[in-house]
């Protein structure tokens, strides 16, 4: 298995957002800010079937990219930036409760979600969700965050390995 | 969001993120500098290393704004995507939006933005349910769904006018707890019932369906827009709450007299028809007086006649201030609900009234509450302890304010309607502590 780069790993974990690019099947992109998270080997991001437009494009193409640039949103240092290109894949087998095993994750970056979660019953379409998994294929990374310079582009995909 | 709106608001935004498909079909994306020239952006050109972008139909600029707030999570959420064409220069490189798309939560809330997003949740679970040949929704406790579905918090409504019927009805006689509690039973399962039907019939008229600004305190129990319950539970549900009312109702009759009949027919009648057709109360300019008269006069006097047998002028008297300020509650609750009212052809008077009008129309109607207390009792009518809910003049003057400064702002104005609940039970229990203090006190009242 590849790793990903420290560095990557550090922004990931710090990054409050990053945006999520996916493609429908008329070629189009779609762009969202979603919060990333890293289990270890996949980016890991959660939807509710309110805003489920982007989990039916990813069944239909699952070719994504995960961008990571915006210094407030991503405080890292010294700060980087970095694009992920990955597969995705939608878990959506149970969605009331299967992407509840990315609480601890998504509470260490939004602590105020487990107090939203006990008025859960007040908005409760917001907490059926899907979890976004994302197997990572290559990442571009631009030390000290200029995009002018050549990026150090890392070969994730297995068979790099 | 038209590209021009968009245009309009980039200066906001400290740098763009350029995407493109590369060879491979995955989107590349990568941050830049950018300068909007007319309806054109200029960008900073960006390495990418051996896959560099190149002219292209089909690329997207998106800008991102997040304030995170250490500690708690975010606010200020803000993004614009643009979508259009690339064109690669020597020194600049060129894009022209055609299409755009955003959100800014500050001029469209969170809560509006989900709600607004419920056809796609609907569509986004049928489809589930057609993959996997079940139904697949959101999944709720009864015992929640049945908190939401009554809207159980909105019983102070009840429990008010009862507790002042009773209390005038101890303060002339002999009282039977037995009774006081049928009575409230029986209050409480019309109310529920009452909650029920009028959601049934809201999104049947489409007034709850197109009502993309809800509160807690407004918009309806939103359990059949978010799939919670169906419309034949929810009927079976109302139907329930019927029966326990009705069967209270007749039992009362029977220990206390056939004067009870006409009152409650009237209640029940009142509830079913205020937005039941053909009456339609609410949608008539006509839903602010029934409330009135269901959670006033009809639910105070009932209670006093289940005790005493008989009715009296004081108690009706005394029914006018809680009346005043339920029918409040009701009225101010119908300010964030008044576009999707309108809509709906649900002509309330908060719709039928200018801004300017509803906020005097609320103070005038708060001052004839507590015009009548002080009036009752100067007249003899009232107990003189009844003057203690005077002391919640400064609340109403408080909510006054707040639904004048907040009155576009459907998230806003929810302080203040939480306050006119607080409002109508604070003054309710001031009358009833007032009606039981002359009571226990033996303070004598002239005769009504």
């Amino acid at each position: 298995m590849v790793q990903m780069p420290p560095d990557v790993v550090n922004l990931l974990n710090a990054a409050l957002t990053a945006e999520l690019t996916v493609i429908d099947k008329r070629e189009r992109m779609y762009t969202d800010p979603l919060i990333p998270m890293w289990d270890g080997r996949h980016i890991l991001m959660t939807s509710s079937v309110l805003f489920s437009r982007k989990l039916e494009r990813i069944k239909a193409n699952p070719k994504v990219s995960v961008s990571l640039n915006d210094p407030v949103a991503c405080p890292v240092t010294p700060f980087l930036r970095a694009t992920i290109q990955g597969d995705a894949r939608v878990i959506d087998g149970d969605i009331h409760q299967d992407w509840e095993r990315l609480l601890p994750l998504w509470t260490a970056k939004e602590p105020s979600v487990s107090k939203l979660m006990r008025f859960r019953f007040a908005l409760p379409l917001f907490w059926e969700r899907s979890v976004i998994e994302i197997t990572p294929r290559r990442a571009l990374v631009w030390p000290g965050g200029d995009t002018t310079q050549t990026p150090d582009i890392f070969d994730l995909s297995e068979d790099a390995a | 969001m038209k590209v021009d709106d968009a245009l309009h608001q980039l200066h906001r935004f400290p740098h763009a993120i350029l995407i493109t498909i590369d060879i491979q079909g995955y989107p590349l994306a990568v941050a830049t500098e950018f300068r909007v020239q007319g309806r054109t952006l200029t960008l900073t050109p960006v390495n990418t290393g051996s896959i560099s972008p190149g002219d292209t139909q089909n690329a997207q600029v998106v800008f991102s704004h997040i304030h995170p707030l250490p500690g708690y999570g975010y606010d200020e959420r803000a993004y614009i995507e643009l979508t259009g064409s690339l064109s690669i220069g020597k020194d600049d490189w060129t894009f022209t939006p055609h299409r755009a798309r955003g959100w800014d939560e500050k001029t469209l809330p969170f809560l509006e933005l989900c709600e607004r997003a419920l056809p796609q949740a609907r569509r986004y679970m049928r489809m589930l349910s057609q993959e996997r040949g079940e139904p697949v929704g959101p999944r709720m406790g009864w015992g929640w769904k049945l908190f939401n579905a009554t809207r159980a918090p909105f019983l102070t409504a009840t429990l008010v006018p009862v507790g002042l019927g009773l209390a005038a009805a101890a303060y002339d006689g002999p009282f039977s707890w037995k009774l006081a509690g049928l009575t409230t039973v029986g209050a409480i399962a019309a109310h529920l019932g009452i909650n029920i039907t009028n959601d049934i019939f809201d999104t049947r008229s489409g007034a709850d369906e197109i009502n993309v600004t809800p509160t807690m305190f407004s918009g309806g129990s939103r359990v059949l827009q978010y799939g919670l319950l169906s419309m034949s539970e929810m009927s079976a549900l109302a139907g329930a709450c019927y029966a326990v009312a009705i069967g209270s109702g007749l039992a009362l009759v029977a220990q206390s007299g056939t004067g009870l009949l006409g009152l409650g027919v009237a209640g029940l009648l009142i509830g079913y028809f205020y937005t039941a057709p053909p009456l339609r109360l609410v949608h008539r300019g006509l839903g602010e007086l029934a409330v009135a008269a269901g959670f006033g006069p009809i639910m105070v006097l009932g209670a006093y006649y289940v005790q005493r047998g008989h009715y009296a002028l004081w108690p009706a008297v005394l029914s006018i201030p809680v009346a005043m300020f339920v029918m409040l509650i009701l009225y101010a609750n119908e300010i964030p609900d008044r576009i999707a009212d309108a809509r709906a052809g649900k002509r309330t008077l908060v719709v039928r009234f200018s801004p300017g009008t509803v906020v005097k129309g609320y103070a005038t109607a708060a001052s004839a509450a507590y015009g009548t207390v002080a009036a009752g009792t100067a007249a003899g009518i009232l107990p003189a302890p009844t003057l203690a809910s005077l002391a919640t003049i400064p609340l109403a003057v408080r909510v006054t304010r707040g639904i004048n400064r907040h009155f576009d702002r459907p998230y806003e104005v929810m302080q203040s309607l939480q306050d006119n609940i607080v409002l109508h039970l604070s003054t309710g229990a001031l009358l009833i502590g007032g009606v039981l203090a002359a009571r226990r006190w033996g303070r004598s009242r002239p005769a009504a």
